[in-house]
């Protein structure tokens, strides 16, 4: 049976895997965004996971950051969802392609 | 025995976690998403308990489930997006396209993963690692610089929400 770290580094990945294909088959930003945070998630998992294994407590410090840069990723992400909206009326990834034409 | 009792309590965590998060990419809804987040980052929760990490754990739900997902509830409130948005999916050809991509991408980690040597983790005491004494120990010694730039860093997200959300200051 593999040891806990290793199960951890596998769920680590699947719930990336999960997350970035969720980035790639949606079109609601919202959606997108919440995979988004799915994947920083499973980055934290990885730190924890290490963390535990080397008896060290800088993975925890690393976790906690990672937390607080969700969080503000968050708050400022929401705030251009909510004016796309306002301005144009979508939130649809692939409807806000002024910079690409 | 008490490594046998670990494993059953990762897998009572782990499967429920991954069908949650599973359940955000399915779900048309982005209030059904914003459900199976919640119940995701409850079970990361019990997972991060079980790797020691009380601190990190209790802030993941109270960060995590209480105020970011408050927030994205808010957002989908505010948005109050109706069903001509919602029945807009990509071509079934392009979600193939991305699923078989990002399932390249979990081929390398496995690989990643399966070439790293097996060891015995280290031992620690539950009463020392990770509680708040000892992860507050670390923070504001020797990563206090970093500490103090998040607390920038949160001030200017807050601004910046602020003046990016609001139709006229």
């Amino acid at each position: 049976m593999p040891q806990m770290t290793t199960l951890c580094l596998y769920l680590a990945a699947i719930l990336f895997t999960i997350g970035l294909s969720g980035v790639l088959i949606k079109r609601n930003a919202l959606i997108v965004m919440m995979c988004v945070e799915l994947m920083l998630n499973a980055a934290n998992l990885t730190f924890l996971a290490f963390a535990r294994q080397n008896a060290a407590l800088s993975g925890h410090a690393i976790a906690f950051f990672v937390i607080a840069v969700a969080a503000a990723e968050a708050a400022v992400g929401l705030a251009i969802i909510i004016a796309i909206y306002r301005t144009r009326g979508a939130v649809n990834v692939d409807e806000v392609r002024a910079l690409h034409e | 025995m008490n490594d046998k009792a670990e494993l059953v309590t990762f897998f009572v965590f782990a499967v429920p976690l991954l069908f949650s998060a599973l359940g955000v990419v399915i779900a048309k809804n982005p209030v059904y998403a914003a459900m199976n987040l919640v119940a995701a980052f409850f079970f990361m929760a019990g997972i991060y308990v079980l790797l020691v990490a009380h601190l990190i754990a209790f802030m993941q739900i109270l960060v995590y489930a209480g105020a970011v997902m408050v927030l994205f509830l808010f957002v989908i409130m505010l948005l109050s997006i109706g069903d001509e948005h919602l029945g807009k999916e990509r071509k079934k050809a392009m979600q193939l396209v991305g699923v078989l991509g990002a399932l390249g991408l979990l081929a390398v980690l496995w690989g990643a993963i399966s070439a790293v040597p097996q060891a015995i983790p280290a031992s620690v005491d539950p009463g020392k690692f990770g509680t708040v004494r000892a992860v507050g120990l670390v923070l504001f010694t020797r990563y206090l610089l970093p500490f103090e730039a998040t607390s920038l860093l949160l001030l200017v997200a807050i601004v910046g929400a602020v003046v990016v959300a609001k139709e006229r200051i």
